[in-house]
């Protein structure tokens, strides 16, 4: 791949980007209490004592989440650390209710890993993971209902975080984008997370520096808060190009939190020097440290399911998929999985074919996702059995799709009803040739006097008097016999 | 009726078995001993009513023959347990209005076994303090005042605990220990206390000062009904995550074996501190001259260590509990100084809520782990504590129990420290065992050359609550504390 450098006035600059990623854990309870996570209850209807952090409460870690954590760890090739420590992040905030977050800092559950992130033209890259830890969210302070007051919901007080913290490997928007979407991909075959990022569940704050060309790193900003992959990249660029121009306006860089608006397309501090906060991590207490028998992380490691990377391989090496199909199909587990019932005893490539183009732009018009798919993969399978053996054509094939794609009815269902089955015998079709030939006998003479672009006019005929039907093959066989 | 205020629990188990009076008597009883005692403060809420309908089910119990472990027993409660619709305030302006909806798991244990709640006894603030004066609702006084005719303090933070025992008011209590906050008052008021094995006792539903030390026990008249007591509250429970999951053995057959053969006692050498007066020095030979008559080995230990306890104590107590009341801040519950923007409220809050012993030590912790200050005080007394713990252990390795003075003098007169340092001495004997997590009791053994009571301290190994028991009810025995009541 080509080096991404932004141009300066004067210098060239490479761009520096690690990425800390906060994928809520998919799970029914909150870290440390019995409450449900549920999204979009009404406010404050998932609070417990715990996390209302009433006088007296003492959080209770929930197993299935460390379980998840190290599902995450080892889907990203990490090291899962079989002793770590919860900490206790200290800093006062309304919708904070204890006045500290659990969270996990000098003894993390999982330590270091590699991601390989994928680029439209095959190439790949790899990654560092640096850690992943796990933690608490906060509540959520509501400022827009009520002229003078701040409403606070503490639904989503203590549901579990996994914080996933990249190495600064990352050197372009491109490659950003591809990363959150590789560890996204992750995250939903391990069941780990969910990976909405409309609804919150993965979240992505950033680091960024700049630097010419061998130069040791530059001086980071962090740019935090950021829900959507075009978001992050845009980030990325918008603060590189400030780094760029501050520097070459002979300025310092200043290692801050900055807030990014999406909107004027800038980025701007978050809070001065003088609030800095200092965390005071200290150990939690409350909680004892948490140690890790290797056979419950083999337990868990026997577990795992196929991953994307594994399962584009496949789609390749014994499917007969393209690369970039491989890749598409790979990414999201529903798909996959979709081709994989679809694809059962059949053509892979062609099935790959009619799930990245037919049903995947029909999906795309109607906005729908791939589980609300109203043509099941068995359809689909059914629907190339039928262009395979030459029942339908590839073109009838098309209506059938759209049809089936608005009825939900069977691929024979439909082409009985509306008799389109392909018309692939003589006897049939010799009629309809020759009506075709009397009705244009100028056009014969002419044909037969050299003009043998014709043919394909005699063709589109018996076509349209077969409404389409007339197997294509034959056709071109039999006009030719009548023809010559 | 004055004879059963001076009666002990299981004898008090008797007389309800026979039918001598019934548990509504032995309420009533008690509600006038506290209500014929209003000066010496004990009360932060007095639960007369609720005393009174808990007997009258207790009683009935009794009659059907139903009857739990501990029916037809009238006790106090410090205000630092939360207790189902009743006031708990940790004696802190913080909590004056706090009234919490659920019920800490070692009150509900003292509730399902049958026991009376005669109210929320006063204690310092938030558990802070050695003397009671940090109330906010003013200190409970030392029953024993009236032997020298001098406002005492009752010692702390369960002062209120150990006084109304001693007073007579109630039969047993409910107390804390972070750094010696059963024991120092046992001994302050003359009675029994005993701090169990970190991780015994649930802390759910204790208003948290130090995770990391913070443990319930009981504080009674006697060991017997101590032990009876620590049967009921202890017991593993899955909310705490410190609790320990381990049987609780039937601690009521420990004691009374006045046979102490084979059983080794260790006198640690550094707990002579410098400039100890010479009746405890006395109390405690006389001490361990008791558990030699009764065929104890008694083997002088070293405890290295000991000096750097309470430095160690006063870094790792304030930094937890810096932490631990950062929820109170005027959001959620609890008072609140109403401000416009958030950080005023905070400090508003806060500054009006707590107070000065509290915010001193929410200071300190706040200091000690701030960046660049980590390292020297809160890594260090960490590395330190891990040395005490090891100190024991190495010890333990020797003896079965250490035995110790519990406080470095009787009773003081309130106001008359004015000094945090020397208030924190009062647990220079206390905080060793804290940190380490061992099982420590208080027994009272004598009394000071003005007529005050001392107490004898006797420390175990972790979870050997028996062989403390057993040693203290051979102190009990030969001590014949004279008690007030």
């Amino acid at each position: 791949m080509e080096k991404f450098l932004i141009h300066g006035e004067k210098d060239d600059y490479e761009i520096v980007v690690g990425l800390e990623v906060h994928a809520q854990v998919n799970s029914q309870s909150k870290l440390f209490s019995g409450s449900s996570t549920n999204f979009g209850s009404k406010p404050n209807e998932n609070v417990s004592l715990v996390d209302a952090a009433m006088p007296g409460m003492l959080p209770v870690i929930n197993e299935f989440c460390i379980k998840q954590a190290i599902k995450s760890g080892l889907g990203l090739n990490a090291k899962i650390n079989k002793f770590s420590v919860f900490d206790r992040k200290n800093y006062f905030y309304a919708d904070l209710p204890q006045g500290y977050q659990i969270s996990q800092y000098s003894d993390p559950i999982v330590g270091e890993g590699t991601v390989e992130i994928n680029f439209p033209d095959g190439a790949t890259k790899k990654i560092g993971i640096e850690r992943i830890h796990l933690e608490q969210d906060a509540g959520k302070s509501l400022h827009d209902q009520h002229p003078s007051k701040s409403y606070i919901d503490l639904n989503r007080s203590g549901v579990a975080l996994m914080e996933i913290v990249s190495k600064p490997d990352i050197s372009s928007p491109e490659e950003a984008g591809a990363y959150i979407k590789k560890i996204r991909s992750i995250l939903r075959y391990l069941g780990t997370c969910d990976g909405n990022m409309e609804q919150g569940s993965l979240r992505c704050d950033v680091n960024v520096s700049v630097k010419k060309d061998g130069d040791p790193l530059g001086i980071r900003c962090e740019i935090k808060n950021l829900n959507s992959v075009r978001f992050v990249m845009q980030a990325i660029t918008t603060e590189a190009n400030r780094q760029v121009e501050e520097i070459e306006n002979g300025n310092e860089i200043i290692q801050e939190t900055r807030l990014f608006d999406a909107v004027k397309s800038e980025t701007r501090p978050m809070r001065s020097k003088e609030n800095a906060h200092d965390y005071r991590y200290f150990p939690d207490p409350d909680l004892i440290p948490l140690v890790l028998t290797d056979e419950y992380i083999n337990d868990i490691k026997k577990s795992l399911p196929s991953l994307p990377d594994q399962i584009r391989k496949n789609l390749v090496d014994n499917y007969g998929v393209s690369e970039y199909d491989a890749s598409v199909i790979s990414e999201e587990k529903e798909i996959s999985d979709y081709f994989f019932l679809a694809s059962k005893g059949r053509d892979g490539k062609l099935v790959s074919n009619w799930l990245t183009t037919e049903l995947f732009g029909s999906l795309n018009k109607n906005n729908l996702k791939i589980e609300d798919s109203p043509i099941s993969p068995e359809q689909l399978g059914e629907l190339v059995d039928f262009i395979s053996d030459g029942t339908i054509s590839g073109r009838i094939a098309k209506d059938v799709f759209a049809e089936m794609f608005e009825t939900k009815k069977n691929p024979s269902k439909v082409i009985d009803e509306k008799g389109l089955k392909q018309i692939s015998s003589s006897d049939d079709l010799i009629p309809m040739i020759e009506r075709v030939i009397s009705n244009n006998l100028d056009k014969v003479d002419e044909y037969k006097n050299g003009k043998e672009q014709l043919f394909g006019f005699f063709v589109g005929q018996v076509m349209k008097e077969s409404s389409g039907k007339a197997n294509p093959k034959l056709v071109n066989q039999l006009l030719k016999e009548k023809l010559n | 009726m004055s004879e059963i205020v001076s009666k002990t629990i299981l004898q008090i188990k008797e007389g309800l078995k026979k039918r001598e009076y019934s548990a509504l008597e032995v309420t009533d009883a008690f509600i006038s001993a506290s209500e014929s005692n209003k000066k010496l403060n004990f009360y932060n809420t007095f639960t007369k009513e609720k005393a009174l309908e808990m007997a009258k089910t207790s009683q009935s119990r009794i009659d059907s023959g139903e009857d739990k472990i501990l029916d037809g027993i009238p006790i106090a409660i410090k205000d630092l347990f939360c207790t189902e619709g009743t006031l708990t305030t940790a004696s802190s302006k913080i909590l004056g209005n706090f009234i919490p909806n659920y019920e800490s798991t070692v009150t509900q244990n003292l509730w399902d076994a049958g026991a009376i709640m005669l109210g929320k006894v006063g204690c310092d603030e938030f558990a802070m303090g050695s003397s009671n004066e940090t109330s906010f609702f003013g200190e409970v006084i030392n029953p024993w005042s009236k032997v020298i005719n001098k406002n005492l303090s009752p010692g702390g933070s369960s002062g209120g605990s150990a006084a109304v025992v001693s007073a007579g008011a109630a039969l047993a209590a409910t107390g804390t220990d972070t750094g010696g906050s059963i024991r120092q008052p046992a001994a302050f008021c003359g009675v029994t206390g005993i701090k169990p094995t970190y991780g015994r006792c649930s802390r759910w539903g204790i208003i948290a000062f130090a995770s990391s030390l913070d443990q319930a026990g009981p504080i009674t008249k006697t060991v017997n009904d101590s032990a009876l007591m620590l049967n009921v509250m202890s017991g593993f429970d899955p909310k705490d995550s410190t609790s320990a999951n381990k049987n609780t053995p039937d601690f009521l057959k420990a004691c009374g074996n006045f046979n102490l053969k084979n059983l080794k006692v260790g006198i640690p050498k550094e707990y002579q501190i410098s400039g100890m007066s010479s009746e405890i020095i006395n109390l405690w030979e006389t001490g361990y001259g008791w558990l030699k008559d009764r065929g104890a080995d008694i083997i002088e230990v070293s405890l290295p260590h000991t000096k750097y306890a309470l430095p160690t104590y006063y870094v790792i107590a304030p930094a937890e509990a810096s932490s631990n009341l950062a929820r109170y801040d005027g959001v959620k519950y609890g008072y609140r100084n109403s401000q416009n923007h958030l950080d005023d409220l905070y400090a508003n809050t806060r500054a009006d809520g707590f107070g000065n012993e509290v915010k001193r030590r929410i200071l300190i912790g706040t200091y000690v782990l701030s960046a660049g200050y980590y390292d020297a005080y809160y890594r260090k007394a960490q590395r330190v504590r891990n040395l005490i713990i090891q100190d024991f252990n190495k010890v333990f390795k020797d003896v079965d129990v250490i035995l110790t003075p519990t406080t470095p003098s009787a009773a003081f007169e309130v106001g008359s420290q004015q000094d945090p340092i020397s208030m924190y001495m009062n647990d220079v004997f206390t905080v060793p065992a804290s940190l380490a997590g061992l099982p420590a009791m208080s027994v009272p053994s004598g009394l000071s050359t003005n007529g005050l009571p001392l107490g004898l301290q006797i420390i175990g190994k972790q979870f050997d609550e028996e062989n403390v028991l057993k040693v203290a009810s051979n102190i009990e025995d030969q001590a014949k504390f004279p008690f007030l009541n």
